[in-house]
C-alpha cells in the first residue's frame, strides 16, 4: 500500500515536472531573447540598405516577405489542385492515389538541408538560375507542398456531401461544384494550412544558404540572390560581429512565428477544428 | 464549351497531383546521378567506413565515418534527452493536465515546434555553449529540446486515441491513477509513442543550422563527449560554399548517405502508424 503510494506521488511529480520543464524552456528561450534584443531594437536596423555599419535587417525582412509570397504562389495552386483531384475525382484505393501520398509522405520527412543540396544541383545548376530569389522559393514550394496538401485535403474532407448534392441538384457540374461550393467552404482549413507554412518559410536557414545565396539586398529582380531574415541571423552569427543586432533579428524573427502560431489558432477555432 | 472546361480542369487538378510524385523523382534522380559517381571513384568502403576526412590534402582523404558516427550521437544523445521528458509531457497533455491549464500549454508547444532553427542555435550559443562546450552534449541538449514539440503532439494524439476504458478498467480494479496511466494506458499507445519517437530521430538527424552553431564541427572521430563533433548535415553546409570536382561531390554523396538514412527512418515511422491503425 506504502509503495503504491510512493509509485503516485513519484510519477505524479515526474509528469508535472515534465510539463513544467517543456514549458519553462519555452519561457527562457523567448524571455532570453526578448531580454536581450528588444534594447537593440533601433531605427538604423530598418535602413533600406544594409551595410556593416547599421546592419539593417530590412533588405531580410523585405527578402523574406518576397520569398514566402513567391513560394506561396507557386505552391498554393498545385497543391489545392492536387487535393482536389485526390478528394474529388480518384478513384478510391487507386494504386496512382497511394504512389501520391506515399511520394506526399516522404516529402514532408525530408530535411531541409536535402532540399538545399537538391535546389543547388537543380535550380541553380542544372536549370542555371543561379542563387537567386527564384531558386530559393522553387526550392522551398517543394517543401511545403505536403503541408499545404494535406491540410487543403482535410477540409474539404470536412466539407459535408450535403452541400455537393445540393449543388448537384440545382444542375451545376462538376467543376462548378468544387470551385463555388466545395472550395468556399474548405477556405478556413486552406488558410490555416498556408499560414502553417509561411511559418515555415520564415524559420527557413539551411535549404536557402546553397539556393538564394546570402547577399545582403532588396532583390533587382527574381534572378538576385537575397538573405531572408533567418539566413540573415545565422549570417551574422557566423561574423560574431554584431551580436546585439542578431538578438534584435531574432526578436523580430519571433515576434513573426508568434503572430503566425495566433493567427492560424485562430483560424482553426473558428472553423471548430479539434 | 462547358464540356470541355470541365475536362480540361479535371486534367488540371489530375496533373497537379502528380507533381509530388514528380519532386520526389527529380530529388532521387538528382542527388543520385550527382553523388554516386563520386562515391564509386573514391571506393564506397572508403568513404563509409573511413575516419579520416581531409579533402584539402594531398592526397585527399574522404572518409565519412566520423559524420556518421557524429551523427549518431547527437541523435542519441536528443533522444535520451527528449523523449522522456516529451513522453511525460504528452501523458500530462493527454490524461491529467486541467483542461484550463491545457489552454496555454498546447500554444506553447505549437510555439516551440514553430522557432526557427537559427533561434534555437543562437540560444544555444549564448547559454548551452558556455557550460559544456562546443561539444556533442550542447548539440544533443538542443537537439533534445527542438523535438520536444514533434514526440510531445504525436505521443499525445497516440494517448489521446487509447479508449477511455482501459484507464477506468485499471482504476476500478483498484490501481492509482497514475499506476493506470504508466502500466495500461502507455502500453496501450505503444506504437504511437514507437511512432514519436522514431519521427523524433528523423528531425534531430536532419537538423543542420543549430547544430551547426553549436556542435563545433570538428571532422574527426568523437573523442570525447565534451568536445566538438561534425555531423552529416554539417559537412554539407560547411563546405559546399568552396568545394569542387570530386570534394562536391563527396558532398552530395553525404547527402545521399543522410537521404538514405531518412527514408529508412520514414518507412519505419509509417509502418508503425499503420501497425498502431490496425
Amino acid at each position: 500500500m506504502k509503495n503504491q503510494k510512493n509509485f503516485e506521488r513519484i510519477m505524479g511529480i515526474l509528469t508535472w515536472g515534465a510539463a513544467a520543464l517543456t514549458l519553462g524552456v519555452l519561457a527562457f528561450i523567448i524571455g532570453f531573447i526578448l531580454f536581450k534584443g528588444v534594447p537593440h531594437l533601433k531605427p538604423s536596423l530598418i535602413a533600406f540598405s544594409y551595410n556593416s555599419e547599421n546592419v539593417s535587417l530590412m533588405p531580410g525582412l523585405i527578402s523574406t516577405i518576397l520569398m514566402t509570397l513567391l513560394s506561396l504562389a507557386i505552391s498554393v495552386p498545385v497543391g489545392v489542385f492536387a487535393a482536389i483531384y485526390l478528394t474529388e475525382y480518384a478513384k478510391r484505393g487507386s494504386k496512382l492515389v497511394s504512389l501520391v501520398r506515399l511520394t506526399t509522405e516522404t516529402l514532408s520527412g525530408i530535411p531541409s538541408i536535402i532540399y538545399g543540396l537538391f535546389g543547388l544541383l537543380f535550380f541553380v545548376t542544372y536549370l542555371g538560375w543561379g542563387f537567386s530569389l527564384l531558386a530559393g522559393a522553387f526550392t522551398l514550394s517543394i517543401m511545403i507542398l505536403p503541408l499545404i496538401m494535406r491540410s487543403c485535403e482535410e477540409a474539404i474532407h470536412s466539407v459535408p456531401d450535403v452541400l455537393r448534392e445540393g449543388a448537384f441538384g440545382l444542375g451545376a457540374g462538376k467543376l462548378r461544384t468544387i470551385l463555388k461550393i466545395v472550395l468556399p467552404s474548405a477556405l478556413p482549413g486552406i488558410f490555416a494550412g498556408i499560414i502553417l507554412a509561411i511559418g515555415r518559410i520564415v524559420g527557413e536557414t539551411a535549404a536557402l544558404i546553397y539556393t538564394a545565396g546570402t547577399v545582403a539586398q532588396i532583390p533587382k529582380s527574381p534572378l538576385s540572390s537575397v538573405r531572408t531574415l533567418s539566413v540573415h541571423m545565422y549570417a551574422l552569427s557566423g561574423e560574431g560581429l554584431h551580436t546585439n543586432e542578431s538578438y534584435a533579428t531574432a526578436v523580430v524573427l519571433l515576434l513573426v512565428v508568434v503572430a503566425i502560431n495566433t493567427l492560424s489558432a485562430k483560424i482553426v477555432k473558428s472553423i471548430g477544428v479539434k | 464549351m462547358n464540356k470541355s472546361k470541365e475536362k480540361f480542369m479535371a486534367a488540371v487538378f489530375f496533373a497537379s497531383a502528380l507533381i509530388s510524385i514528380l519532386a520526389v523523382g527529380l530529388i532521387c534522380v538528382f542527388l543520385f546521378v550527382n553523388g554516386i559517381p563520386a562515391l564509386f571513384k573514391i571506393g564506397t568502403l572508403e568513404f563509409l567506413g573511413g575516419s579520416q576526412w581531409s579533402p584539402m590534402d594531398q592526397p585527399a582523404y574522404y572518409g565519412i565515418l566520423p559524420m556518421i558516427v557524429g551523427s549518431l550521437y547527437v541523435t542519441a544523445g536528443a533522444i535520451i534527452l527528449g523523449v522522456p521528458i516529451g513522453v511525460l509531457s504528452s501523458i500530462f497533455m493527454a490524461w491529467i493536465c486541467p483542461p484550463r491549464l491545457y489552454k496555454w500549454i498546447k500554444p506553447a508547444v505549437d510555439l516551440l515546434a514553430g522557432i526557427p532553427s537559427v533561434v534555437y542555435g543562437f540560444f544555444g550559443i549564448a547559454i548551452i555553449v558556455p557550460l559544456t562546450g562546443n561539444s556533442i552534449v550542447s548539440a544533443s541538449i538542443l537537439l533534445g529540446i527542438m523535438i520536444l514539440p514533434t514526440v510531445i503532439s504525436i505521443a499525445e494524439s497516440a494517448l489521446r486515441a487509447t479508449p477511455r476504458q482501459y484507464y477506468e478498467g485499471a482504476l476500478a480494479l483498484g490501481a492509482g491513477p497514475y499506476r493506470s496511466l504508466f502500466y495500461v494506458v502507455l502500453p496501450a499507445a505503444k506504437n504511437g509513442i514507437l511512432a514519436a519517437v522514431v519521427l523524433g530521430i528523423g528531425r534531430a538527424i536532419g537538423e543542420t543550422m543549430a547544430v551547426i552553431m553549436v556542435a563545433g564541427n570538428q571532422a574527426r572521430m568523437p573523442v570525447s563527449l565534451f568536445k566538438g563533433v561534425r555531423t552529416l548535415t554539417a559537412n554539407i553546409v560547411i563546405e559546399m560554399g568552396y568545394a569542387a570536382d570530386l570534394h562536391r561531390g563527396a558532398l552530395i554523396a553525404t547527402g545521399v548517405v543522410l537521404f538514405v538514412f531518412i527514408l529508412i527512418i520514414n518507412i519505419s515511422f509509417s509502418a508503425l502508424v499503420r501497425k498502431d491503425r490496425g
